[in-house]
């Protein structure tokens, strides 16, 4: 540790991402343009992620990275290696004791608390992206709160598939002012956004954005009111620990059609089947 | 007819490089009226059209409009959120190009619908009610609401372009050459639906044309331009069959049966 840093970032770059987080907390789901650092990762591997976190990092926290809801994943492993090395921070797998939550791709099962910050890796921050090439054109969207274009989408895919289409990424609007990117997370988890009590940030580092929602704001995901929001989930349970109200990873088992059903959230998966919770594939293992 | 303007525009003057696009121009559009402004290319037609809507600021001189509560607006002093919100809803703008103004990639319904839901409507089932009616009132076969706007033709991308604009029922519409590019028979027909529209709707309409015979068959009054000024002005057949200017008359003796 001696010669390093606390947290890799310097303390200047780190005052700047603070600043920034700020601005952003301050005007909830507003894109602030930040001075994003090279990082010792490739772009698209959380990158905006992992300076937010170095950026709010202290001494006492204890952090959880999560990739696609799992622990033991590269991302998640390299990440929170890094930043045991770098902060000598403790590090948790459990949701339940982490105090800063680094996320690709999930919101953890286990309801976050007021005492808690969730960090998520941004890879595209501008909802509108897709619909308006310009970068120009979707600022001044945002100044005018001009978001007919995100129904016309909306409508175009009830048009075409009878239903809205968007699985992950699907747009939200906060605190009825701004319309926002909630990160590639399934459409699954928007609702555990509204209101959330644990405060919310998003880095996204080759786009040089940082958003936020602080606790408690209200995020609503667009719809119509004949069509309204419905996350979309596999009707299954999970296999492991027969879970019916949590996100379900679907794993193919063999080369024959065989596949198996299973909490995409490996540590809420864990702590179920510690509380003596037998999936289908649990009771056949059981028997055999 | 009320004696109110819904527009007008007093000494407009606009210097592009070494060119006067417009010298003290003044313009008065009462409530349902059409009004044609013709001239030669280059005499400062399209110009004016975006300074009338806003789109362009003159160097000189103002626009005002009378909003549906009876205010009068400064048009280019109006803050940018206020402007959107007009362009929007209570004014509409017809491109020559229908391409410039519909989204290509979506569907016929979604480009009618879209102007809706900016203003905030969020019942779908209503919104592709509203689309189908519109694709009717334009002669669009409403079996192809879901068609994307490239499989239509050009007469077709018009007409779309018309329910586009006119589904918020806007009280003003620019129009910049609506009819430019069409063939002849398709031209006809189009008109006939602007003329028809227009009157039933009472919208009121600025058209730029460079065409007499269509200034002839929709408008109710005309100005003629040249070179940035606005030489002549009145009723459509007193100033066609009677044009006092030497440039007027040169423009209408150039044009067979106009």
């Amino acid at each position: 540790m001696i010669g390093y840093n606390f947290a890799y970032l310097d303390e200047q770059t780190k005052r700047m991402i603070r600043r920034a987080l700020l601005k952003a907390v301050a005007i909830p789901g507003h894109q602030v343009p930040f001075g994003s650092r090279e990082m010792p990762l490739p772009y698209g591997w959380g990158t905006g992620g992992i300076q937010v976190t170095a950026s709010v990092l202290g001494q006492q926290d204890v952090l959880k990275v999560i990739d696609q809801g799992a622990d033991d994943t590269t991302n998640a492993v390299s990440i929170r290696r890094f930043f045991a090395r770098t902060a000598g921070v403790r590090t948790t797998t459990h949701t339940a004791d982490a105090t800063v939550i680094q996320t690709r791709h999930r919101i953890p099962e286990t309801k976050l608390r007021d005492d808690q910050i969730i960090v998520y890796q941004v890879p595209q921050p501008e909802p509108l992206f897709r619909l308006e090439p310009s970068r120009v054109e979707t600022r001044r969207m945002h100044g005018l709160a001009d978001y007919g274009l995100m129904h016309v989408k909306l409508y175009e895919d009830i048009a075409r598939y009878g239903q809205i289409s968007i699985s992950y990424d699907y747009p939200v609007m906060v605190n009825g002012r701004y319309l926002m990117s909630p990160s590639p997370i399934p459409s699954f988890d928007n609702p555990k956004m509204d209101r959330m009590p644990a405060l919310q940030l998003f880095g996204a580092g080759r786009e040089k954005r940082i958003y936020a929602i602080p606790p408690w704001t209200e995020v609503r995901s667009l719809d119509f009111e004949d069509h309204p929001f419905r996350p979309i989930n596999a009707p299954h349970a999970c296999g492991l620990c027969g879970a019916t109200d949590a996100y379900l990873d679907e794993v193919v088992t063999d080369d024959r059609g065989g596949r198996l059903f299973v909490c995409s959230d490996t540590d809420h998966c864990a702590e179920r089947r510690a509380a003596g919770h037998v999936g289908a594939e649990g009771m056949k293992e059981a028997a055999e | 007819m009320s004696d109110e303007t819904l527009l007008s525009a007093r000494g407009l003057s606009l210097t592009l490089g070494s060119v006067q696009a417009l010298q003290t121009v003044d313009v008065d559009l009462w409530p349902g009226e059409l009004l044609a402004i013709v001239g030669e290319s280059g005499s400062g037609k399209t110009t004016l059209l975006n300074v009338l809507s806003g789109r362009r600021a003159p160097d000189a001189g103002a626009v005002w409009y009378r909003d549906p509560a009876g205010r009068l607006q400064d048009v280019h002093a109006m803050p940018a959120p206020a402007l959107r919100t007009l362009h929007r809803s209570d004014w509409g703008f017809v491109h020559q190009d229908p391409r410039q103004n519909l989204r290509m990639s979506v569907s016929a319904g979604g480009n009618v619908g879209e102007r809706l839901m900016a203003q905030g409507a969020r019942h779908y089932g209503s919104i592709r009610d509203a689309a189908l009616e519109w694709l009717e009132q334009v002669e669009i076969d409403p079996a192809r609401i879901d068609d994307l706007p490239r499989t239509f033709s050009g007469g077709m991308l018009q007409r779309l372009q018309i329910a586009r604009t006119l589904v918020t029922h806007p009280r003003l519409v620019f129009m910049d050459e609506p009819t430019g590019g069409l063939d002849v028979s398709v031209q006809a027909r189009l008109l006939d639906l602007i003329r028809s529209l227009v009157s039933r709707l009472n919208i009121a309409v600025v058209l730029v044309t460079h065409d007499i015979a269509v200034a002839r068959l929709l408008a109710h009054r005309i100005a003629v331009m040249q070179r940035g000024r606005v030489v002549e002005t009145g009723l459509t057949d007193q100033v066609l069959d009677d044009p006092q200017h030497p440039y007027t008359q040169l423009l209408v003796s150039s044009v067979l049966n106009a």
